[in-house]
């Protein structure tokens, strides 16, 4: 069992190895929602409801196989349960709040296929956390991703009004913002060790 | 998908994956371990090879139940196929060099989100028959694994200084760090895009001039 305190855990998967810029997870929204500060926002509230959620279920389902002792059922399951938690999750929005799913609308269905949220539920299963601590390392993980694509959407709005080279215009630009980014959370090490 | 009709040769279909629809540079597939597990070109080559293992097998799978999968389920279907291709890589891995394991980490598990291999079986071998989508499976995931060598290669080389493990540059070079720390993937690929936009520029460049000149 992990002794981590809740407190350096948190920091951690937010900041010192924020999913997005320091393990490369979830790239594609990272990449592709994040034309409005707005929609990466809001993008970045589902991926961490998701990731929540997501990770109380990844919890059961580790001490149920360590239970049965099927290890190799791990990432079958894992999947299985991502899938079907975004469709819950999709439906229960739907009922309770009609307003919220219009924003969220298209980016609930692509959440399945982000890794960020397989990644964590793996990540926190070989760390061995409790069940509070799983949680706070999903919580923390959300944050993150959130701060990423709210930071890179609000440096791609300003770009845009200012004059940039023919050949850099696209992915190429997005991707060197991503690596200067990338270089400021590397400030971040060491803290909450 | 107009390049993918039944009329294209058996060739042109192996080599779309490798050029003209390269999986990473042309269509941006599956960036996460592109990014993540580039730092060496070894490491680039292993991730790339299981990709295209599991690209191949579960193209050849899913073509094969075409018409067994229901059209509602077939996301579930294909994503239960590649999840268990994936477990067996990863205990193939795990057999052959624990510490190639390690390096890979997660990311062999998170092959199974790799939207390339969701991407072609839901489109290209979910209407093909299994020739061609073992054939499509090859060009991709070639495609793939040169594009993480090309990424894994700089990275090492400017990184490091060396080549799979040999030294390349000899010991008064400073290896530049960044290379191999995490900014170095996003450099690494952005460097690779200015390189394809500039040459698509010059080319357009020659033409619109040729175009000019022809009527005069």
């Amino acid at each position: 069992m992990n002794t981590d305190s809740l407190g350096p855990i948190f920091l951690n998967a937010c900041l010192v190895n924020n999913f997005v810029l320091a393990y490369f997870l979830g790239i594609c929204p990272f990449l592709g929602v994040t034309g409005r500060v707005g929609s990466a926002v809001r993008m970045g509230g589902a991926v961490t409801f998701v990731m929540a959620v997501n990770s109380i279920c990844a919890c059961g389902i580790q001490a149920l196989l360590t239970f049965i002792d099927a290890p190799y059922l791990k990432l079958i399951s894992f999947i299985a349960v991502i899938a079907s938690t975004v469709q819950v999750v999709e439906m229960f929005i739907r009922r309770v709040s009609p307003a919220l799913f219009r924003t969220l609308g298209i980016f609930l269905p692509l959440i399945t296929t982000n890794c960020a949220i397989l990644g964590e539920a793996l990540f926190q299963t070989n760390k061995g956390y409790s069940f509070t601590q799983s949680l706070v390392y999903a919580l923390g993980a959300g944050a993150g991703f959130t701060l990423a694509l709210a930071l890179m959407a609000g440096l791609r709005e300003k770009l845009e009004l200012s004059r940039t080279p023919e050949a850099v215009k696209g992915a190429a630009l997005t991707m060197i913002l991503a690596g200067l980014l990338s270089i400021c959370f590397m400030g971040f090490a060491g803290i909450g060790n | 998908m107009s390049q993918e009709q039944p009329t294209t040769s058996a060739q042109d279909e192996f080599l779309k994956g490798i050029w003209k629809q390269n999986p990473v540079f042309v269509q941006a597939l599956g960036m996460c371990p592109v990014l993540a597990v580039t730092n060496t070109a070894g490491n680039a080559l292993a991730m790339g090879l299981a990709t295209a293992f599991v690209l191949l097998m579960s193209n050849i799978v899913v073509s094969s139940l075409r018409s067994f999968i229901p059209r509602q389920a077939r996301i579930v279907t294909f994503i239960m196929i590649i999840a268990t291709f994936v477990t067996i890589v990863d205990y193939l891995i795990q057999a052959i060099s624990l510490e190639l394991q390690r390096a890979l980490g997660a990311f062999i598990s998170l092959i199974v989100v790799n939207c390339l291999i969701l991407g072609r079986a839901e489109a290209f071998a979910s209407k093909n028959g299994v020739g061609r989508s073992a054939l499509d499976a090859l060009g991709m995931g070639a495609g793939f694994v040169i594009a993480l060598l090309c990424l894994g290669g700089v990275r090492e080389i400017l990184g490091a200084g060396s080549l799979f493990g040999m030294a390349l540059l000899g010991d008064r070079f400073q290896p530049w760090l960044v290379m191999s720390l995490p900014p170095g993937g996003f450099f690494a690929l952005a460097g690779w895009l200015l390189l394809f936009n500039w040459r698509a520029q010059v080319r357009a460049g020659k033409e619109t001039a040729q175009a000019q000149e022809a009527p005069s």
